[in-house]
């Protein structure tokens, strides 16, 4: 037992943590924006991929990291237009929408890498990241070197908790954004427009996933590869139930997903017997179903979670 | 200006228009990507039709391809019909294929081994599916994240099946032992690929379509679709119509993966589906969940991606161009089915 604490509170393991919750921080929290306004994106998993792969591009041709991220938050932002074009101003299958986006990113996240770097025996990787130790903070023993030596990106990360939080509860906009997800005839009734509001909710969550994107390809693989995503979209979908759409919970998901996932990596790494590592990748996973199952009875969704708007029909 | 007027009713001729109608403004819109490629949209069009439908074994190939998403797309239909929201039918073609290989490498006879390698691979499949429904009726877990996440569970085991029991100790390579040469398939056609599975695949949809239209268990599947209040209120034991759903979804998708084993690859490796459990979303939505609409769907569907590896070699386009054209068509095709809800009426200025 002593031995798994000694593992547990190694800095690198807690280091590891914080970098795999990253990505998922960011994807959970803009899932939640999108589903507090009312509308499931399932296009998160290809909108990560495609962001993934347009900044890894901008990165690696204009040779600035930080264009690149901006090119992976755009594509987040254009993708989540298009779902939200889709589902709140057509008033489509939320679902079907979804899978669709998912699909159609997917797709043309792997014809545009293939049509510009072609078919090379060794994928192309940049310079990805490098740690940017805050002055003072990362001498803090444990902790420190944990949580403030990391790159820009999750110090970002973790700014967006608070500042989503703040948006979502203390300005009108957020009011605006909840109001729309759990009551949009009574929004409506108050003078907020109901579409304009979940478009721009489903936006800003495109934003959110894009920068989930970036982090995969820029700070995590410093290369873009097909399963550089690999399910994490979907994860977060789940993360945001079991975070119950919070941002502070889902946040926390986040960050008992990472912890589970830390573990196997650790498991793929002691080389347990003859054990193939393939058994250790489906823990996660498996976990968040069960977290799934545990968490839903008592899981309240905003009412108004995949109901179109219309407002002529009553 | 123009507005948006709820329409009674659809014309029958609807069926037919609005899938050619997505699938038009689809090859429209995806030639821009031909276009950035360099290549000619037409000549690409024209490679991806001879190389998937230009002659008989081009069409052979083209239906080797289609089986397996005959089988997805009734397996999305059958499920969306009620509502329920599988979306792993990947994962359930994978454990149907798992199962199937399992038995086809026992020695026994080859029509006892084909038939038994249908059962298993259908019961896996029933089982995985299975999974989400209970999720679903008895702790209220959304099926569609479920079914997602198993999907990967369920690769991830395949995976550790050929990296380790089943992987190949002469060669190393990760990929099972092949199944008896008794138990594959019997190709219908000299020198071409077309197996058994395919006409299984033919007769299976308007098995299911006859399931769906005239019996008791299809009217239930329906009425828990449309309405599931209305069907509780009118006596349906819901709960138990979803999992019956489920069951029979998985099921269709696991038949999948038993015809890939028995007809195509005679042994499991980590590619053996290219997405056909997704594709089989696509061409569900394509059909209007119409199990005999699945046919064409599939068959269209399978054409694009035969023919996008034959334009790739001609004419340099990335053949992911397939991926694309499928992603495009879900999206079109959703935007077509406004057409049934709606009409668009000329609003004159007094309004």
């Amino acid at each position: 037992m002593s031995a798994v604490f000694e593992q547990i509170f190694q800095v690198g393991f807690l280091a590891a943590i914080i970098r795999i919750a990253t990505p998922l921080a960011f994807a959970t929290l803009g899932e939640m924006f999108s589903e507090r306004a009312g509308v499931l994106n399932l296009g998160i998993e290809g909108i990560m991929l495609l962001s993934a792969m347009t900044g890894f591009t901008a990165a690696s041709l204009s040779g600035s990291l930080w264009l690149g991220v901006l090119a992976a938050v755009l594509t987040g932002m254009l993708m989540g237009a298009l779902h939200a074009l889709f589902t709140v101003v057509l008033g489509l299958s939320q679902h079907v929408c979804g899978i669709g986006v998912t699909l159609f990113s997917s797709g043309l996240a792997y014809f545009l890498y293939r049509l510009i770097f072609g078919q090379q025996s060794v994928p192309p990787s940049i310079k990805g990241f490098e740690t940017l130790p805050i002055p003072v903070l990362s001498g803090i023993p444990v902790l420190g070197p944990a949580v403030f030596n990391q790159f820009a990106l999750v110090y970002m990360a973790i700014l967006a908790i608070p500042l989503a939080a703040f948006v979502l509860y203390r300005t009108p906009w957020g009011l605006s954004v909840r109001m729309v997800g759990e009551n949009p005839r009574a929004a409506d009734s108050a003078g907020v427009s109901v579409i304009a509001t979940r478009f721009q909710a489903v936006v800003l969550g495109g934003a959110l996933m894009g920068l989930a994107g970036a982090f995969l390809s820029m700070a995590q693989f410093n290369a873009f590869t097909f399963g550089v995503v690999s399910g994490r979209g979907w994860v977060a979908i789940a993360l945001v139930v079991f975070g119950r759409w919070d941002p502070w919970r889902s946040a926390g998901a986040a960050l008992l997903f990472a912890f589970v996932d830390a573990l196997q990596l650790r498991m793929q790494a002691s080389g347990l017997g003859h054990i193939p590592y393939e058994t250790f990748l489906m823990l996660p996973f498996i976990f968040t179903i069960v977290a799934m199952a545990v968490m839903s009875r008592n899981a309240v969704a905003p009412s108004a979670l995949l109901k179109p708007f219309r407002r002529e029909e009553r | 200006m123009f507005r948006l007027e709820v329409r009674a009713s659809t014309p029958a001729w609807f069926n037919l228009a609005l899938p050619l109608l997505a699938i038009g403004a689809t090859l429209v819109l995806c030639s821009g990507l031909i276009a950035l490629a360099g290549a000619g949209v037409l000549e690409s069009y024209g490679v991806m039709f001879t190389a998937s439908l230009g002659d008989s074994y081009a069409i052979t190939e083209t239906m080797v391809r289609a089986a397996p998403m005959i089988f997805t797309g009734l397996a999305v239909a059958v499920a969306f019909r009620a509502k329920f929201w599988n979306i792993g039918a990947e994962g359930q073609l994978l454990a149907g294929a798992v199962a199937s290989c399992f038995v086809g490498a026992i020695p026994m006879p080859g029509p006892l081994a084909m038939f038994l390698m249908a059962v298993a691979g259908a019961a896996a499949g029933a089982a995985v599916a299975l999974v989400p429904a209970t999720l679903r009726v008895k702790f209220k877990v959304d099926d569609v994240v479920s079914s997602l996440l198993l999907n990967s569970v369920i690769y991830y085991a395949l995976m550790a099946l050929i990296e380790g029991p089943w992987k190949d100790t002469f060669s190393g390579y990760p990929i099972s032992p092949p199944i008896e040469d008794s138990a594959n398939f019997p190709v219908l056609l000299e020198g071409t690929r077309l197996h058994l599975g395919v006409v299984v695949a033919l007769i299976t949809a308007p098995l299911i379509w006859f399931l769906i239209v005239r019996t008791t268990l299809g009217f239930r599947i329906r009425v828990t679709g449309e309405n599931q209040e209305a069907a509780r209120y009118g006596g349906i034991h819901v709960e138990r119509v979803l999992i019956s759903t489920a069951l029979l979804s998985g099921a269709l998708a696991g038949l999948a993966g038993v015809g890939e084993v028995g007809g195509v690859h005679f042994q499991v490796m980590s590619d053996i589906s290219p997405g056909y459990g997704y594709s089989g979303i696509v061409v569900a939505m394509l059909a209007r969940l119409n199990p005999l609409g699945v046919v064409p769907a599939a068959i269209f569907l399978a054409a694009v991606m035969t023919g996008a590896e034959a334009m790739s070699r001609a004419t340099g386009v990335p053949a992911f161009l397939s991926d694309v054209i499928q992603g495009t068509a879900l999206l079109a095709m959703l935007v077509a089915l406004l057409f049934t809800a709606y009409r668009i009426r000329r609003v004159g200025a007094a309004r």
